[in-house]
C-alpha cells in the first residue's frame, strides 16, 4: 500500500539520525513526565479533586496523552502545515495525481513522538488496575472508543490549523489553546473546570465526548450506555474540519502562495 | 497541445512599512494593494515543441506555470491542455505532466535516490516493466549509475539536478515544465542537462516549457521564445528572428590608460571601471570602424575587442524596448 | 551605548511587525490563565486547608505569570545566535566593536521585552477587571511593589545570564537541539512555570528554592502577590542576587576562554 511505502521511507530517513532521534524521544518523554509529576504533586497534596481519585485522574491523563501522541505521530503533516506550505512542498503535492489529504498525512510521520506515547503507556498500565474500574467487556470497548475518538478529534484540530494556514501563517498559535490546551487541561476530567467550560468542550470542540462522558461510564459514576458511544459521535467532528479544509484549499488555489 | 486564451489574474498584496511608528499602526489597520499579474495572456504550444519562457522577475511567469500545472485558478480566461482544464481536473491532468522546480527538490534527503524514484513510481502507478525501461534509459542518458544509490544530501548540486530531472520523467509525462533547471550548476553539468533535455524532446516528443534567466539555456535549447512582461505576452517569436532584429548592436570593450569619453550618436557607455570600459554601438547610426576611430581619439587604448550581441544583451535590449 | 540602543530598537521594531501573532498570543494567554485558575479553584473546593497561599494571591501570581510569560521563559534561545555558533559565522560577530557577551545579552533581552510588551498590557488589564478573587489585585503596599519591580528586573537578567551559559555550552556540543530538548522542560518545571513552586511538596520545595530557577520568576511573583515577606523575602532576594552575579561571572569568564579557543582553531 502506498502509505506503507511512505512509512518505510520515513523510518529509513529518520533512523539516519539516531542521536537526534533519541534525544527528541527523551525530550518528549520528559515533557510529559513533568505533566505527570504535577498531577502527582497536586493530588499528593490535595488527595482528590471533585471526587476524582489520583488513579482515576491518571487514567484520564493517560488516555488524553495517548490520543494526542498518536494524532501527533500520524497527523503531524497538518500540525506542521505552515512549513509544508512555505517551503513549496504543498505545490509539489498538488502536482501529483493523488489525494491531497493523503499526501499531507504521508508527508510527515514522526516517530520521535513515541516519547510521549511511551509515557502514556507506562502511566496507563499503572492506572488501569489502580483506578478501581471493573474492567468488563463494555468498559474495555469504551476505553478503545475513547482512544480512537480522541485521536480523531486532535487530528481534526490539526486539520483546522492546517486549513487556516491557507489563509495566513501568522497568529495561528491560538490553535494551541485547543491542541496543547486540550491535552494539558484535558488531563483532568473537564467537569472540574465548571459548567461553561464543559459545555464548550461538548458542543463546540467535542473533547468532552471522548474524555468526560465515557469516563463517567468507565468509572461507574453513570450507567448511561449512551455515554459509551458518545466518542463515536465525537469522530464526526472530522466532517466540519474537512469542509473547512476544502474551503481553504479553494482559497489557496485562487491566490497562489 | 497547450492552449491559453485571455488568462487574467489579480493578486492582493498586503503592504508592509518600515519604521517603529508604521509598525505600531499596522497593528490596528492593514493596507492592501492590487497587483494585476496577468492581463489577457494567450498563446498556444503544439505537441513536442520546446519553448523558452522569459521575462523579468515578477512579470507573471511563475503564475502562468502554476495555472498550467493546475495549482492556481485564474480569475478569467480559458486554458485547455490535451483536452483538460488543469485546475478543474487536477488529478487527471497532473498524471501527464512533470515539473522541475530549480530550487526545491522532490527527492528525499536522507535516503538513496533510488528509493525516491520507487516512491514516485508508486505514486504515479507506473507499471513495473515500463518503470524499469524508463529507469534504465534515464540512468544511462544522465549518467546516474554511480550516484543512484546515494542519499540526495551527499550529492553535488549538478548530480542532484540530474536526478531531479530523471525523477520528473519516470512516468513519461507528455509535458515537462522546467523552472530554472541550470541555476547554480557548474559548466559541465549545465551542458549535460541541456544535452539531455534536447534529446528527450527529440526522442520522446516531450513538450518542454523552459523558464530561465540563463540565456545560454535559451540559445542551446529553444527556437521559440515567449517574452512575458508586466503580465502580458510581449513577444512570441523565434530566436533567430529576434537575433536578426538586434544584430544592429555591437559591443566594444576596451582597456585604456587615460582618457575622457564623450557620448556621441550611436555610442553609449555601459560601464567604466579602472581603465576598463564597455560601449554599445548602434550600427544603424555609426559604423564599427567609425566608432573605433572616435574612441581611439578620446583615449589611449591598450586593448580593444568587438563582439556581436549575445543572447544576454538581446534580452536586455528587449527589456529596454518594452520598458520592463 | 548608542550602538546598544539602536540594536535594541531594531529588534524591538522587528518583533512588532507580527500583529496577528500578538493578538493570538494574548488570546492564548487569557485562556491559559483562565483555565489554570479554574483548575486550582477545583482543588481549593476539594481541600482548602492544604492550599499554600490565598486564592487571591494565587490569582495575581497566575495572571502575572501569563502576562510576562514570554519575558521570563527559560527556553527562549535566540535562534540567530544558535545558528551563528553552529555554522561558524562567529567570525563576523567577533569583528564588531562590541563585546560579544554584552551583545548577545542585549539581543536576548530586547527580543524578550518586545515580545512581552505587546502581550502583557491587554492581559494585565483584563485580569485587573475580573471579579475577585480571580483578578489581578494590587500589591498591598508600595514597598512590595517596588521590590517586585526590582526583583523582576533581576529575574530577567538571571534568566538571560542562564541562557548565556547555554549559548556558550553550544560551542562545545555543536548541536542546537541536543541539550535544549531534554533540559527545557526540566528548567520550566523548576522555575515554577508548570505549577507554582509553593504547590510542590515541602521537601522538594526547599531544594528547588535554593536553585537559580526559583529566582527567575517565582520570587518576583510571590513578592507581588504578598505570598512572601519579611526575612524569608530578604533571604530570597539575596539568593537571587547571588545567583545572578555568579552566573554573570561564570558566563563572562567561560566565554572569554571559549572564544580564545575558537579564535585559535579558526571557528
Amino acid at each position: 500500500m502506498l502509505y506503507g511505502k511512505y512509512f518505510s521511507i520515513h523510518l529509513k530517513s529518520q533512523m539516519q539520525y539516531k542521536t537526534s532521534f533519541f534525544l527528541t524521544v527523551a525530550g518528549q518523554f520528559l515533557t510529559s513526565f513533568f505533566a505527570f509529576l504535577s498531577i502527582c504533586f497536586l493530588l499528593g497534596r490535595f488527595r482528590q479533586v471533585d471526587g476524582f481519585t489520583f488513579a482515576e485522574i491518571l487514567l484520564c491523563f493517560a488516555v488524553v496523552l495517548m490520543a494526542f501522541s498518536l494524532a501527533e505521530c500520524f497527523a503531524r503533516g497538518f500540525d506542521t502545515f505552515s512549513s509544508v506550505i512555505s517551503n513549496g512542498e504543498f505545490d509539489r503535492i498538488l502536482v501529483r495525481p493523488r489525494n491531497e489529504i493523503f499526501q499531507v498525512l504521508a508527508s510527515r510521520i514522526e516517530f520521535s513522538r513515541i516519547g510521549r506515547l511511551a509515557q502514556a503507556i507506562i502511566v496507563i498500565t499503572y492506572a488501569i488496575p489502580a483506578s478501581g474500574v471493573s474492567w468488563t467487556f463494555d468498559k474495555i470497548i469504551t476505553l478503545i472508543f475513547m482512544l480512537i475518538s480522541g485521536c480523531a478529534i486532535f487530528s481534526g484540530l490539526f486539520l483546522i490549523y492546517a486549513s487556516f494556514c491557507f489563509f495566513t501563517t501568522e497568529g495561528l498559535e491560538f490553535m494551541n489553546m485547543f491542541t496543547d490546551g486540550g491535552r494539558e487541561f484535558g488531563s483532568y476530567p473537564l467537569s472540574i473546570y465548571g459548567e461553561g467550560v464543559l459545555k464548550f468542550f461538548t458542543y463546540v470542540i467535542p473533547t468532552a465526548l471522548f474524555q468526560y462522558y465515557p469516563f463517567l461510564y468507565l468509572t461507574g459514576r453513570s450507567g448511561n450506555i449512551i455515554y459509551m458511544f458518545l466518542p463515536l459521535a465525537g469522530i464526526l467532528f472530522l466532517v466540519p474540519c474537512y469542509c473547512f479544509w476544502r474551503f481553504g484549499l479553494r482559497h489557496y488555489k485562487s491566490t497562489g502562495s | 497541445m497547450i492552449e491559453l486564451r485571455n488568462i487574467c489574474k489579480t493578486f492582493r498584496v498586503a503592504k508592509r512599512n518600515a519604521g517603529f511608528g508604521e509598525a505600531l499602526k499596522a497593528l490596528f489597520r492593514k493596507e492592501y494593494t492590487y497587483v494585476q499579474a496577468l492581463k489577457n495572456v494567450s498563446f498556444s504550444i503544439g505537441d513536442g515543441e520546446m519553448i523558452g519562457y522569459i521575462g523579468p522577475n515578477g512579470a507573471g511567469k511563475s503564475s502562468t506555470i502554476k495555472i498550467m500545472s493546475g495549482i492556481l485558478t485564474p480569475d478569467s480566461g480559458e486554458c485547455v491542455i490535451n483536452g483538460l482544464t488543469p485546475w478543474k481536473n487536477r488529478k487527471e491532468h497532473v498524471r501527464h505532466i512533470g515539473v522541475v522546480f530549480g530550487q526545491r527538490s522532490q527527492l528525499w534527503w536522507d535516503v538513496p535516490v533510488i528509493d525516491s524514484f520507487e516512491l514516485i513510481r508508486d505514486i504515479y502507478k507506473v507499471d513495473g516493466a515500463r518503470y524499469k525501461r524508463n529507469l534504465d534509459e534515464l540512468v544511462a542518458m544522465l549518467d546516474l549509475a554511480e550516484i543512484v544509490r546515494t542519499p540526495a544530501r551527499q550529492l553535488s548540486l549538478g548530480q542532484r539536478m540530474r536526478c531531479e530531472i530523471a525523477a520528473s520523467l519516470l512516468h513519461d509525462p507528455a509535458i515537462l515544465f522546467l523552472d530554472e533547471p541550470t541555476i547554480g550548476l557548474d559548466a559541465v553539468s549545465k551542458i549535460a542537462v541541456r544535452t539531455f533535455i534536447k534529446r528527450i524532446n527529440k526522442e520522446r516528443k516531450t513538450t518542454v516549457i523552459l523558464t530561465t534567466h540563463d540565456m545560454q539555456d535559451i540559445e542551446a535549447l529553444t527556437e521559440r521564445i515567449l517574452l512575458l512582461g508586466r503580465g502580458q505576452i510581449l513577444l512570441d517569436g523565434s530566436l533567430s528572428d529576434l537575433k536578426k532584429r538586434i544584430s544592429e548592436y555591437k559591443t566594444i570593450t576596451l582597456d585604456y590608460i587615460s582618457g575622457y569619453f564623450q557620448e556621441t550618436e550611436g555610442i553609449s557607455l555601459q560601464s567604466k571601471i579602472d581603465g576598463h570600459a564597455v560601449f554599445r554601438i548602434d550600427t544603424k547610426m555609426i559604423s564599427v570602424s567609425d566608432a573605433i576611430s572616435h574612441l581611439s581619439r578620446s583615449a589611449d587604448i591598450s586593448d580593444i575587442s568587438v563582439v556581436g550581441a549575445s543572447a544576454e544583451e538581446m534580452v536586455v535590449s528587449l527589456y529596454e524596448e518594452f520598458k520592463i | 551605548m548608542k550602538q546598544y540602543l539602536s540594536l535594541f530598537r531594531i529588534r524591538f521594531t522587528n518583533n512588532l511587525q507580527y500583529r496577528a501573532a500578538a493578538y493570538a498570543g494574548v488570546a492564548t494567554q487569557f485562556f491559559w490563565g483562565f483555565m489554570e485558575l479554574l483548575l486550582y479553584r477545583a482543588f481549593y473546593r476539594s481541600d482548602s486547608a492544604n492550599f499554600p497561599m490565598d486564592f487571591a494571591q494565587l490569582s495575581s501570581y497566575i495572571w502575572l505569570q501569563q502576562a510576562f510569560l514570554t519575558l521570563f521563559m527559560v527556553w527562549y534561545l535566540d535562534s540567530e545566535i544558535m545558528q551563528t555558533i553552529t555554522n561558524g559565522n562567529i567570525a563576523y560577530e567577533l569583528s564588531r566593536p562590541m563585546d560579544l557577551y554584552s551583545m548577545w545579552f542585549i539581543k536576548n533581552i530586547s527580543a524578550r521585552l518586545s515580545r512581552a510588551f505587546l502581550r502583557c498590557v491587554p492581559v494585565l488589564l483584563f485580569a485587573a477587571f475580573l471579579p475577585k478573587p480571580y483578578s489581578l489585585s494590587l500589591p498591598h503596599d508600595f514597598p512590595a511593589f517596588a521590590l517586585f519591580l526590582i526583583t523582576s528586573v533581576l529575574a530577567l537578567f538571571t534568566v538571560v545570564s542562564f541562557c548565556m551559559l547555554v549559548y556558550i555550552s553550544t560551542f562545545y556540543t555543536m548541536s542546537p537541539i541536543g541539550i535544549r530538548v531534554v533540559a527545557s522542560s526540566l528548567m520550566e518545571f523548576l522555575s515554577g512555570a508548570i505549577i507554582p513552586l509553593p504547590f510542590l511538596p515541602d521537601g522538594i520545595r526547599r531544594i528547588v528554592d535554593l536553585t537559580p530557577f526559583a529566582s527567575m520568576q517565582n520570587l518576583p511573583l510571590r513578592i507581588y502577590s504578598g505570598n512572601i515577606a519579611g526575612a524569608e523575602m530578604v533571604r530570597g532576594i539575596l539568593l537571587q542576587i547571588f545567583w545572578l552575579l555568579t552566573m554573570l561571572l561564570i558566563g563572562r569568564l567561560w566565554m572569554k576562554k571559549t572564544l580564545k579557543k575558537v579564535v585559535i582553531q579558526g571557528g
